[in-house]
């Protein structure tokens, strides 16, 4: 098992005042998952539902408040620093911002090559200046790039640099944080497709974040919904496809169009209604009773665990 | 082809033509005071007691005259330069270096360790500058180390605040969290990118920092805790001249000119580097 969470919760400390210390804000709750090499787990919601954080979580960025996470069993919050830092270069992460990811002040050559001085350190200046052009090419830029600053780059060539930054030091794990939310949609499926190519040669398992279903769709192989730091279901992609269990699932779904026009102009369209909760004051039930068109009284008092159904894990009895 | 962001900034600021004259300006005056007193068989601590308080005679072998001591005017002007205008960029350089660094770590640690570094900035602030001058050349056994010591220890705080800044901005940026992804310790990503990523700051407020560390010791040596005679500063020219400004004015005049005219042309330099390295460009 290359990655795996055991009820990972994540907490952000909140700033403190003269007098209040006020606890610390869990924004992820609760998340359990393995993922094998070669395989994609995506991660939908909706904006501030936790994902980005859950993403940082797993690579140790943030970390764990309570549960663990596990880097092909060991867990990087025991390792000692030395070995964690080496440890990282098997796990890298790509971002929604592509031109942020990048250092203004460096070049695409000294981005690409700074992973390599700290994960192979005896490497000669020729040896990484030929791996970096080698992932460079490997993500369809010409080594010509090498030279560039991220200011010369469009969003779609600063994404390929980030992915080239992320594959130079081999690694085994690649969390994809909204990796092409930030682009142009003719770019979105130019770099779905690396990342797909990619997987595909170097058996990368990834973990997909993104509020886009129809990514995932193509993407994925085990999808997670989380709403509000929660995991309301989690289901084989297929199974998730054809019939999304959890009302939120629903909602998500019904919120992509159709190609067809016909059949997106005869789509029973329905906004959700409804607040949505504060994650200051996290309701004591559902995270989603609020906006659910069939929620239960008790829907706002108890808050339901995930169960399985058929194939899926799904956060609602009803 | 690929053209840094450094490299943008100076095509920029070499357009501005204020900018280009000034650093010229400073450039010459910088010569002048390093290469001029070579031209002269004297030097500025000499007597010349067959020529006491001479008036200007250009043509003279003492252009600009002598004071009461008989020594050469312009000599003693160019060689307090030297000692002003080392004092002013080395303090510069260090009060930036060392704001510098201590501002990068605090912004980038964040939290109790940053609190605890930016109270100790805010208590130095309260700090009177004077006593502290005093204080430390009590300290150091006076001269101009402790001079120096005490100019950068006052001077450093500022650079400090507004590097902190910058470095708390830069710490939620997305390259950070790659760099750590990348297995860099946090030494290495505030040296090899917090530190570079606010040098554009820092080289403009750097430039503005320059005068002021020049007008802190004219002043302190104007009081008369500064440089001490018989080595000149502009600082203690400036207040041998207006002893008698009213019946010699040249004395004041000379020193006091070229000590403005390098504040003028430090300022526009301040001035169009802040235009070149304009945060709305794309850097």
């Amino acid at each position: 098992m290359i990655l795996e969470a055991r009820n990972l919760s994540v907490a952000y400390p909140l700033p403190r005042g003269l007098i209040s210390r006020p606890a610390p804000l869990t924004v992820v709750h609760d998340v359990s998952f393995r993922l094998e090499r070669g395989k994609t787990l995506g991660i939908v919601g909706e904006s501030g539902c936790g994902k980005s954080t859950l993403g940082r979580a797993l690579l140790h960025l943030l970390p764990a408040a309570k549960g663990e996470v596990l880097w092909a069993g060991e867990n990087p919050a025991q390792m000692a620093p030395e070995t964690l830092r080496k440890a990282r270069a098997k796990r890298q992460i790509i971002f929604q911002d592509p031109i942020a990811a990048l250092d203004p002040r460096m070049t695409v050559l000294k981005s690409l090559t700074r992973p390599l001085a700290t994960f192979e350190p005896g490497i000669t200046r020729a040896e990484s200046r030929d791996r970096a052009a080698e992932v460079l090419q490997r993500t369809g830029l010409s080594a010509d790039y090498l030279a560039r600053y991220p200011h010369e780059l469009s969003g779609g060539q600063a994404q390929r640099v980030g992915i080239a930054r992320a594959l130079i030091a081999r690694p085994e794990v690649i969390i994809c944080d909204e990796p092409v939310s930030a682009l142009d949609v003719s770019i979105q499926a130019q770099v779905v497709n690396l990342l797909l190519d990619l997987q595909e040669d170097l058996g990368l398992a990834l973990v997909f974040i993104s509020h886009n279903l129809a990514v995932v769709r193509q993407m994925a192989d085990e999808v997670m919904v989380m709403c509000l730091g929660r995991v309301v279901e989690q289901a084989p992609a297929e199974a998730f496809h054809l019939s999304p269990q959890h009302p939120y699932s629903q909602a998500l779904r019904q919120a992509v169009p159709e190609p067809d026009p016909l059949a997106e102009r005869s789509r029973r369209g329905k906004a959700l209604q409804g607040e949505l909760p504060s994650v200051h004051a996290p309701p004591p039930g559902c995270v989603f009773a609020s906006r659910c068109d069939r929620a239960r009284p008790e829907c706002r008092t108890t808050r339901p665990e995930l169960a399985p159904r058929g194939a899926a894990l799904v956060a609602c009895p009803y | 082809m690929a053209r840094s962001p450094f490299r943008l900034a100076l095509a920029r600021f070499l357009k501005n033509r204020m900018a280009v004259a000034c650093t010229l300006l400073l450039a010459l005056i910088v010569a002048l005071c390093f290469l001029g007193p070579l031209f002269f068989p004297f030097t500025g601590e000499d007597s010349d007691f067959d020529n006491i308080s001479a008036p200007i005679d250009l043509f003279s072998a003492h252009p600009f005259g002598t004071d009461d001591f008989g020594r050469d005017l312009l000599v003693r002007v160019m060689e307090g330069g030297q000692v002003s205008l080392t004092i002013g960029f080395l303090g510069a350089l260090a009060a930036g270096v060392i704001g510098t660094l201590y501002g990068a770590v605090a912004g980038f640690a964040g939290g109790r360790l940053d609190r605890l570094m930016m109270a100790a900035v805010e208590v130095l602030y309260g700090f009177p500058y004077v006593i502290l001058v005093v204080l430390l050349s009590m300290l150091l056994g006076g001269g101009n180390i402790a001079l120096f010591a005490a100019i950068v220890f006052t001077l450093w705080l500022t650079p400090a605040t507004i590097v902190r800044a910058q470095a708390q901005s830069l710490a939620r940026r997305e390259f950070i969290e790659a760099a750590r992804a990348g297995g860099m310790t946090n030494t290495a990503i505030v040296l090899q990118h917090i530190v570079p990523n606010t040098m554009v700051l820092v080289l403009v407020y750097g430039s503005l920092l320059v005068p002021e560390v020049i007008l802190s010791e004219s002043f302190l040596s104007f009081l008369g805790i500064g440089i001490k005679e018989p080595q000149a500063s502009w600082g203690n020219l400036i207040e041998a001249g207006t002893a008698q400004m009213e019946t010699d004015l040249r004395l004041l005049a000379l020193p006091g000119g070229l000590l403005a005219l390098v504040l003028f042309s430090l300022n526009f330099i301040a001035d169009g580097l802040r235009d070149a390295f304009d945060p709305k460009e794309r850097l």
